[in-house]
């Protein structure tokens, strides 16, 4: 099953949901897909369809108004799948902390693999946000052959 | 008494690397267009390791018949191109390459998802949009060799495309549409930037979208085999025109944005239809036939 496994790491194919963030941190989602970061060559692929992803990349706090939605995707998917939230305040609420439409961090919600702070979060760091969150995929795709 | 290894053991070879040289293209393709779009792109290997890990994925049935579609797009997708390894009937050929594009369109309406919906109406119009074409482009061979059979195209003496130019720019629209590339692509594409993303795909997941994917390159490769048997005589020729128009088609994809259905009709119909027409009058005129 190693073959599998690493099939699972070259590719990863990655769901975008903006869960209320100020933008600052797609934007540095966009800059690394677009030609200077290239993310494409480690096989990442902004794939816009939860049924077929594998990474799901989170900005912004969860909050009251589309917290339902984050779960949906997150259901949608099918395993192996990992979550990285971008941005401190998809970690923790940030700049939005105790606002009362917010929750909090993405990981009231759903459960967060990897956490890639900053505000904005450059794209260097989600790259490397994205290494951590491909090693946990293979983790997460040994253990589902070992649970066989 | 035909030699049994050129009969059978070499087109049954062919068949098994038609999957393998389709997944490659793709990934030269990816690589090209990045290069074109100055990334530096991901690994030609790359399309086999999206598979094998749609492959070992949890996989979401929408209806118990999805799978069974998807297989039957892979499986008459294979049918069509053994058809032409052995050198059959032309017209059988669009008829199973017609019945693999229906097993798509089925297993797309077969959800409530209306992202698959448009994207199986989009998927009708695109096959609406290159069909008569390629009925057209084999009428056309017919003319040229007097026979529906694919060996026909082998007994010419001389090679296909200095009687039918205009049919093979015409297969080139074909191509494209079959690839699902830019301006043609409008029911599906790999890239998050289109305003229906997945379209026909939406609904395969795991191991169904994996076969689906098979079948598409094993659809490229059978019009691009098509391209390369209009230089019979001497294969290699034939394969360098394929591979070239495979170029032209990706240098397409990366300077045209996504056309409209209704452009997208004008455009294969009026240019196919003329191409193909002006062909065969300039054929009758030129005696020919
Ligand atoms: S972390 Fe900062 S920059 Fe990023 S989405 Fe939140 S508020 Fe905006």
């Amino acid at each position: 099953m190693d073959i599998m496994n690493k099939a699972r790491v070259k590719s990863p194919w990655v769901l975008h949901f903006n869960c209320g963030s100020c933008n600052g941190c797609d934007i540095e989602i966009l800059a690394a897909l677009a030609p200077r970061f290239d993310v494409e060559r480690f096989g990442i692929i902004n794939i816009g369809n939860p049924k077929q992803a594998d990474v799901l990349l989170v900005t912004g706090p969860a909050n009251r108004r589309n917290f339902r939605v984050l779960k949906n995707l997150y259901d949608q998917m099918p395993e192996t799948k990992v979550v990285i939230v971008v941005g401190s305040c998809g970690s923790t609420g940030g700049v939005f902390y105790n606002c009362p439409n917010v929750l909090g961090g993405v990981d009231k919600v759903v459960p967060v693999d990897v956490y890639v702070p900053g505000c904005a979060a450059r794209p260097e760091q989600i790259i490397d946000g994205f290494i951590l969150g491909l090693q946990k995929l293979a983790e997460k795709g040994k253990k589902k052959v070992e649970g066989r | 008494m035909p030699d049994p290894v050129l009969s059978y053991a070499l087109p049954v070879l062919l068949l098994a690397a038609f999957p393998f040289i389709g997944g490659l293209l793709r990934g030269i393709d990816r690589k090209i267009t990045a290069h074109m779009q100055s990334r530096i792109g991901p690994p030609v290997l790359q399309p086999f390791y999206d598979v094998i890990k749609l492959w070992g994925k949890k996989p979401f049935i929408t209806s118990q018949f999805q799978p069974v579609l998807a297989f039957g797009y892979l499986g008459f997708s294979l049918m069509a191109a053994a058809i032409l390894v052995f050198r059959l009937d032309l017209l059988l050929l669009l008829f199973t390459v017609a019945t693999a594009d229906v097993c798509l369109v089925a297993a797309s309406f077969n959800s409530k998802s209306p992202y698959s919906h448009i994207g199986g109406m989009r998927e009708l119009l695109s096959v609406l949009s290159y069909e008569p074409v390629m009925i057209m482009s084999i009428i056309s061979i017919y003319f040229a060799t007097r026979s529906f059979l694919v060996g026909g195209i082998f007994s010419l003496a001389y090679p296909l495309l200095l009687l039918l130019p205009g049919v093979f720019v015409a297969m080139g629209f074909v191509l494209i549409v079959e690839m699902k590339k830019s301006p043609f692509d409008i029911s599906a594409s790999m890239h998050a930037h289109q305003e229906i993303v997945r379209g026909v795909f939406t609904e395969f997941s795991g191991y169904t979208m994996a076969m689906v994917e098979l079948g598409h390159w094993v659809k490229m490769m059978l019009i691009l085999s098509i391209m390369a048997y209009f230089w019979a005589p001497n294969l290699l020729i034939g394969v360098g025109l394929a591979l070239l128009l495979f170029f032209v088609s990706l240098v397409v994809d990366n300077i045209y944005p996504r056309l409209t259905w209704q452009r997208m009709l004008k455009t294969t119909w009026t240019f196919g239809f003329t191409l193909i027409l002006a062909n065969l009058v300039a054929l009758f005129l030129l005696g020919g036939v």
